[in-house]
């Protein structure tokens, strides 16, 4: 060895921003829209090696649809993914709001993600399921889940259907294919392999879908969803929602700051692929796409949809502290409503007057839900689930201990 | 009936619940075509196909996880971890989500899951094949725990946690799986074919959980004790003399203690025993639901008779194991007060 031996020193990597400096996003390489073409359903994934660094893309800066992957939406599909986008924001901005006047404890809003989780849904059939984290309540909206029932669940009130029991925006439907939401992170990406595996098991033809944020990649359970799907061939859709931030700490910690989430699925022989997550157009086509090679038993699917957390972590983050301010309005993928309103002008479906009018009459809907709601009551105020319900439903019946603990506890 | 090892009844178990149930499904490390490590699934993916019984990668967050997904579709997942002690790395999908389903969905989604382990010492195992990891279970709300301690109960106990609509932790003392083993190391093992416990009833006949069985009745000094410490139990009793009523509790949780309880007033004396480090192990919560519910009728205190709190060595193996010499000296002790 003639080189001289160094002092090691541990990589740390950093953002490229922090308060107080400009955003730069020029080193984040853009393929234009339409230039990444769709691929047969049944490529292998060796074939498409490289769409796990481009990101697919349908609508330019003009606002037009272009490229293989566009054409799929009516002009009235648009408008209606344009309305759950603008009630998933409109809710958000109102529940903030609720949680900042202490109506309830927590809340986490989905500002600049909202066509990924809208679009998704919208790919599935009745009867497949999704695997949710707490950012993807478009799921639910795009498949007109009763917002009411989504307040109630927020404030924790006793029409709450899972009677005060969960934190808010924990919800569950299983008859609008959303899974039970758990706190803890990566826990729901292998339980959707499984329950795609129970499918498959059980000669079905439904689907499951996973989600993981890019923090929660660096889980344990990322790795074990993804060995799963892979050798069991099993008809999932696996979401990656790229947004950037896992609270205060950027995606390079989680990637290593080297290729890309996608990129992750190589490894695992899963066909995987980027898609712009502020795409409204694009995420529906990639996700019908990814769907499609689900149900008819060509496998899983990995999909990183490249986006932003505009807003907080949650209710209880301030972003001010390790980000710039200006960071989301730099942001080069810009704002999936504005997006999507400007394509349905730019073809004539659509106008500024109609948009503020949609937006005036989807935020009256959203207040007057959320009168309904807090006329039933808010968290620690009006009618509460029942002390009695904290003991229901740990098991399917009650043990004698918890008997007792109940009748101790005076209920 | 049949003669049966607790390694047999435990496959004839599965694959009675597989030929009643089209949803019961069987996976884990090894357990496919090779049949599992210790034999207990050996032949069924034969007679049930690969989509019914088959082999896992070797990834415990993995196996679990998946048969949560499962269990929430509608199927019901009897899924085999190698040993309990590489059970760890689940324990993330085990306490934060098989457990807690039913309760945070109110019901919407369930977890009717059966997790089987290999558990337990007496084997020369080592640091990570002796485990008795029961503790970290029974302190997790939603779950049941369970540990059979001959091949009957085997099949009775693992056909009622598959029936069961909530997530069950299903211990297997290994010790136990070719023959009764009550701490005499020396002596030769006599297999379950040749003792009456190992007549299994052929068929569906389930052994309800929560119900604890007195296997050997006495007016003395009551013995808690389950799996392996059974036999050590009953076999301290017959060397010391002393007339003790022991009681295998079969079901940790829920636990059965109107049985505990009417025995132990009874005789007014109580030893614990269990393989288990002591410190906040479970015989804590056992000496603690005694002292609760027996007090005025105590003669004595509440004696422990547990694995040491130290990892479980290789060498000291039948220092550290709770023999019948140690066990007898608890039920000596005990009477003395």
């Amino acid at each position: 060895m003639s080189e001289q031996s160094k002092p090691l020193s541990l990589n740390v990597p950093e953002p490229g921003c922090r308060p107080g400096d400009t955003p730069d996003f020029s080193d984040f390489e853009i393929p234009r829209a339409g230039e990444v073409p769709r691929p047969p359903i049944d490529v292998a994934a060796d074939d498409i090696r490289d769409m796990a660094f481009s990101i697919v893309r349908v609508l330019n800066k003009e606002g037009q649809a272009i490229g293989d992957w566009a054409g799929a939406l009516t002009p009235d599909e648009l408008r209606t993914g344009l309305r759950h986008m603008l009630t998933l924001r409109a809710f958000d901005k109102r529940m903030l709001m609720a949680q900042r006047q202490g109506k309830t404890s927590f809340y986490m809003q989905h500002l600049g993600e909202e066509a990924i989780s809208c679009a998704f849904a919208r790919a599935l059939r009745p009867g497949d399921m999704n695997f949710p984290t707490y950012r993807q309540a478009g799921l639910l909206v795009a498949v007109d889940y009763p917002m009411l029932t989504m307040m109630n669940q927020i404030y924790s009130n006793a029409d709450d259907p899972l009677h005060g029991r969960q934190l808010p925006i924990m919800y569950t439907s299983k008859e609008h294919g959303f899974f039970s939401i758990s706190g803890n992170l990566g826990t729901q990406f292998v339980q959707s392999v499984g329950w795609a595996m129970a499918s498959a098991i059980s000669g079905d033809t439904k689907i499951a879908a996973g989600w993981i944020g890019d923090g929660s990649t660096a889980e344990s359970d990322f790795h074990a969803a993804m060995v799963f799907a892979s050798t069991y061939k099993a008809p999932v859709v696996l979401n990656i929602v790229n947004n950037q931030w896992a609270i205060s700490t950027f995606q390079g910690i989680a990637r290593g700051g080297v290729g890309t989430f996608a990129a992750r699925g190589h490894g695992f022989g899963i066909p995987s692929l980027r898609v712009d997550g502020n795409d409204y157009l694009a995420v529906h086509a990639v996700a019908g796409w990814a769907a499609e090679r689900a149900r008819r038993g060509l496998g899983p699917t990995l999909i990183e949809y490249v986006t932003y957390r505009a807003g907080g972590h949650s209710s209880s983050d301030d972003p001010s502290a390790y980000r710039s301010g200006e960071e989301a309005s730099a942001w080069p993928l810009g704002d999936p409503i504005e997006r999507l309103k400007q394509h349905l002008i730019t073809i004539g479906e659509w106008s500024d007057e109609r948009h503020t009018q949609a937006e005036a009459e989807i935020m009256d809907e959203v207040i007057a839900t959320q009168k309904q709601a807090e006329s039933v009551g808010t968290l620690g105020d009006g009618k509460a689930p029942s002390p009695r319900d904290m003991f229901e439903g740990v098991y399917e019946t009650m043990p004698p201990h918890l008997i007792r603990q109940r009748q101790q506890a005076g209920y | 009936m049949a003669q049966m090892t607790m390694i047999e009844a435990i496959r004839d178990a599965h694959d009675v619940a597989m030929a009643a149930d089209d949803r019961v499904v069987v996976f884990g490390e090894d357990v496919g075509f090779f049949g599992g490590v210790f034999r207990c699934t050996a032949g069924l993916q034969e007679k049930y196909g690969k989509s019914r019984c088959f082999d896992a990668p070797i990834n415990e967050s993995g196996i679990v996880g998946t048969a949560i997904g499962m269990a929430a579709y509608g199927l019901k997942p009897v899924i085999e971890i190698q040993f309990a002690d590489y059970v760890y790395p689940a324990y993330d999908q085990i306490v934060s989500e098989a457990a807690r389903l039913r309760h945070r969905s109110n019901a919407d989604f369930t977890c009717p899951l059966v997790i089987r382990m290999p558990t337990g010492g007496g084997i020369f195992g080592g640091q990570t094949h002796s485990q008795s990891p029961e503790a970290l279970f029974t302190h997790v709300s939603g779950l049941k725990v369970v540990m059979p301690s001959n091949p009957a109960d085997a099949k009775g106990l693992l056909l009622a946690s598959i029936a069961d609509p909530d997530p069950v932790i299903f211990l297997e003392p290994k010790r136990l799986y070719n023959g009764p083993f009550d701490g005499h190391h020396d002596k030769p093992l006599t297999t379950w074919k040749k003792h009456a416990q190992g007549d299994v009833p052929d068929g569906d006949d389930i052994v309800p959980l929560g119900k604890a069985k007195i296997t050997r009745e006495g007016a003395d000094v009551t013995v808690l004790a389950y799996g392996t410490m059974v036999y050590v139990a009953e076999a301290a009793a017959k060397e010391t003399g002393i007339d003790a009523e022991v009681i295998d509790l079969r079901t940790l949780m829920p636990l059965d203690l109107d049985t505990i309880t009417a025995s132990v007033k009874k005789t007014g004396r109580c030893v614990i025993v269990h393989e288990a480090t002591r410190t906040c192990g479970f015989g804590a919560e056992l000496l603690s639901l005694v002292q609760e519910e027996c007090f005025y009728h105590l003669e004595a205190p509440i004696i422990r008779v547990t694995g040491w709190d130290t990892p479980y060595p290789h060498a000291q193996e039948w220092q550290y194991f709770p023999g019948p010499a140690r066990v007898g000296d608890a039920l000596n002790t005990v009477m003395e007060d």
